[in-house]
């Protein structure tokens, strides 16, 4: 028996490719932009968001009779505040200097656009089960985004993956950094980081020309 | 078969007809059109045609940086061995033949400034034959003048594989993603400025990059200087630097590759004017634009409002004029300004382009902390607001038009149904 049935399993998998909320909706670029240049702060903020969008998602849906439609941004304001703050305390209290690294980014998750759009879009509509499944897939696709262009940020920018010195030490110039290599600073900057993601979006569409909007 | 007695220009030609349809027929027509004229005529239709192709034209901008490449040659090896001079107190006297023209001076640039050429040109049409086979399009000439113009934007040190890397991200990033030749929103070369720029700042500023060698021998006992003359003025120190007009007017100052030559890019620049090939609106434009924001600078001074403890005073108390003698001004005004795909194409646009071409680089250049030049960003910036001018040039040329139309006899002046007729005919 699978542990899913075909249609859950599409709620997880779908944002992961076809349905991207980065390459494909085009939403939480901000975050994307701002703390991709180290793969610890991407992989940080994106559990951050799995951890945020999955439970908030199950929050509304379950709130979704309840809440009148007048005050339901508020409510939904409220739901993401709420977890953000436990997500900044728990940074704060076991990995402080990662805290200072994404400083007011942890906080700005609240204004995150895929947050209330899946909250708007799915968890207002479905049982707790399938927004679960979708607030899961969807933080999935934005954190697998993140992870790729935190990847290549801080490998080109700084020579380094999760502070490991991959390419050799440029101050000691060893490894690659003895044969005149230097470190890429562009890739350093958030400029580079909506690069990188257009490339990723320029490969996803070029593989998958279905993507390809109409002029 | 006596395939040996046939000429190249046959052979390309076979090589043609047997890869039409093909895959890789874009990579042979490139060659066959570049080096020969193409023998063929149009098959239907008669059309109105000029002589000049993208081809020629862009031959033509080759030729007019050609004197820069030669000169850029020369000074890389005279710098040099200036800087040698002045480090060890040698008083050392420009003659042109003497100490410039010299075959050791022509060796450093070959040794130098040519394998920057050979990289740019080498990277650059591999990536165009890539795209040209894959979209399954003609190899477009674009990059014929981005490629000489690259090696002449960077400074003589600057590592190969820098600029190689560079040259890919500027030609995929800044050209091939926005559809190629005559897409692109940003100057390519100035693209490929710009990343170098960012990426690898040690290579790209400072005292030490501007002169051979300069940088390999930094803080060793045979150390020699590469500032420039606004990297003088940077840090106030006004009265440090030896040029005189003349010579920063015919470039024996050190500098990027080829910018120094105030004096051939002139030459150049009339040259693209009268072969109209490229805008004097825009040059001279920008070259008020400079002016006018020179100006500005040099009141202020005048005004007592900078003291000469202000960090901003060398460069401002710099006269106004001389700001286009020193640094990529020239050049980036006649060769980077004038690209007819990046910049304005409305008449009355140019003038705006141009202007505030100059006036901006003139500005980033004072005010700029961290690198004494302004040239590329400013063009890279009115790159981006081209369209904008243009746009609303046109508007304007509508609204005008507009109005004349509803003056003219043709409509009585006071029926107002007739007029909104046109209103909505225009939108």
């Amino acid at each position: 028996m699978a542990l899913l049935t075909k249609k859950d399993a599409s709620l997880i998998l779908d944002p992961l490719a076809d349905n991207n909320p980065i390459t494909i909706q085009v939403l939480g670029i901000c975050s994307a932009l701002a703390i991709t240049a180290e793969l610890k702060a991407s992989v940080v903020m994106a559990i951050s968001v799995i951890f945020v969008l999955g439970v908030g998602n199950v929050v509304i849906s379950l709130m979704r009779n309840v809440i009148p439609s007048k005050i339901r941004i508020i409510v939904q304001l409220i739901v993401v505040a709420t977890l953000v703050i436990i997500v900044d305390q728990v940074l704060k209290a076991f990995a402080y200097e990662l805290s200072k690294t994404l400083s007011v980014f942890v906080g700005l998750i609240i204004t995150n656009c895929i947050i209330m759009g899946r909250f708007e879009a799915f968890a207002l509509g479905n049982g707790p089960w399938k927004s679960f499944l979708d607030g899961i897939g969807n933080a999935l696709g934005y954190g697998v985004i993140l992870i790729i262009v935190g990847f290549f940020r801080e490998l080109l920018g700084s020579g380094t993956l999760f502070g490991y010195k991959v390419l050799g030490d440029p101050v000691k110039m060893t490894g690659l950094y003895s044969t005149g290599y230097e470190n890429n600073g562009f890739m350093i900057i958030p400029p580079a980081a909506l690069i990188v993601v257009g490339i990723i979006i320029w490969v996803q569409r070029s593989r998958n020309t279905a993507l390809i909007e109409d002029n | 078969m006596s395939d040996n007695r046939l000429t190249f220009k046959k052979r390309l030609h076979i090589l043609k007809h047997r890869y039409r349809g093909k895959k890789m027929a874009p990579a042979f027509n490139a060659f066959h059109t570049f080096l020969f004229s193409p023998d063929e005529t149009t098959h239907s239709g008669s059309h109105i045609r000029g002589a000049d192709d993208l081809k020629r034209t862009m031959n033509t901008v080759i030729m007019a940086l050609v004197p820069v490449l030669l000169f850029s040659m020369f000074n890389t090896g005279y710098q040099h061995y200036a800087a040698i001079d002045a480090a060890n107190g040698v008083a050392r006297e420009l003659s042109l033949w003497g100490n410039f023209f010299t075959w050791e001076n022509l060796w450093i640039g070959i040794t130098q400034v040519l394998p920057l050429v050979i990289v740019s040109y080498g990277v650059g049409l591999i990536i165009e034959f890539i795209f040209a086979v894959i979209k399954g399009h003609e190899v477009e000439e674009g990059y014929l003048v981005t490629g000489m113009l690259v090696p002449l934007i960077v400074p003589v040190d600057t590592p190969l594989w820098m600029l190689a890397v560079a040259v890919a991200f500027g030609v995929i990033i800044g050209k091939e993603v926005f559809g190629g030749t005559g897409m692109n929103i940003l100057n390519p070369a100035l693209t490929i400025r710009a990343f170098l720029f960012f990426a690898y700042p040690t290579w790209m500023s400072g005292d030490k990059v501007w002169v051979h060698e300069a940088v390999e021998r930094a803080g060793g006992p045979d150390a020699i200087s590469g500032e420039t003359i606004l990297g003088y003025l940077a840090q106030n120190k006004v009265d440090e630097y030896s040029y005189t007009i003349s010579d920063m007017f015919f470039g024996f100052i050190p500098g990027s590759v080829g910018e120094t030559s105030t004096f051939l890019i002139l030459l150049g620049g009339l040259f693209l004017i009268f072969s109209k090939i490229a805008s004097w609106r825009i040059m001279l434009s920008a070259v008020i634009g400079s002016l006018v924001m020179g100006l500005i600078f040099n009141g202020v001074v005048d005004a007592g409002w900078i003291t000469e403890t202000s960090n901003f005073y060398g460069l401002m108390s710099f006269e106004f004029w001389k700001h286009l003698i020193v640094g990529g001004l020239a050049f980036g005004i006649v060769y980077m300004a004038t690209d007819p795909v990046t910049g304005s194409q409305t008449n009355r646009g140019k003038w705006f382009y141009g202007f505030l071409i100059g006036f901006l680089s003139v500005m980033i250049r004072v005010f700029n902390p961290a690198y004494p030049e302004g040239v590329f960003l400013a063009i890279l910036l009115m790159n981006v607001f081209a369209p904008t001018i243009d746009h609303y040039v046109i508007r304007g040329n509508v609204a005008r038009r507009m109005k004349r139309l509803k003056n003219a006899t043709i409509f009585p002046k006071d029926s107002d149904s007739k007029e909104e007729e046109l209103k909505v005919e225009t939108v």
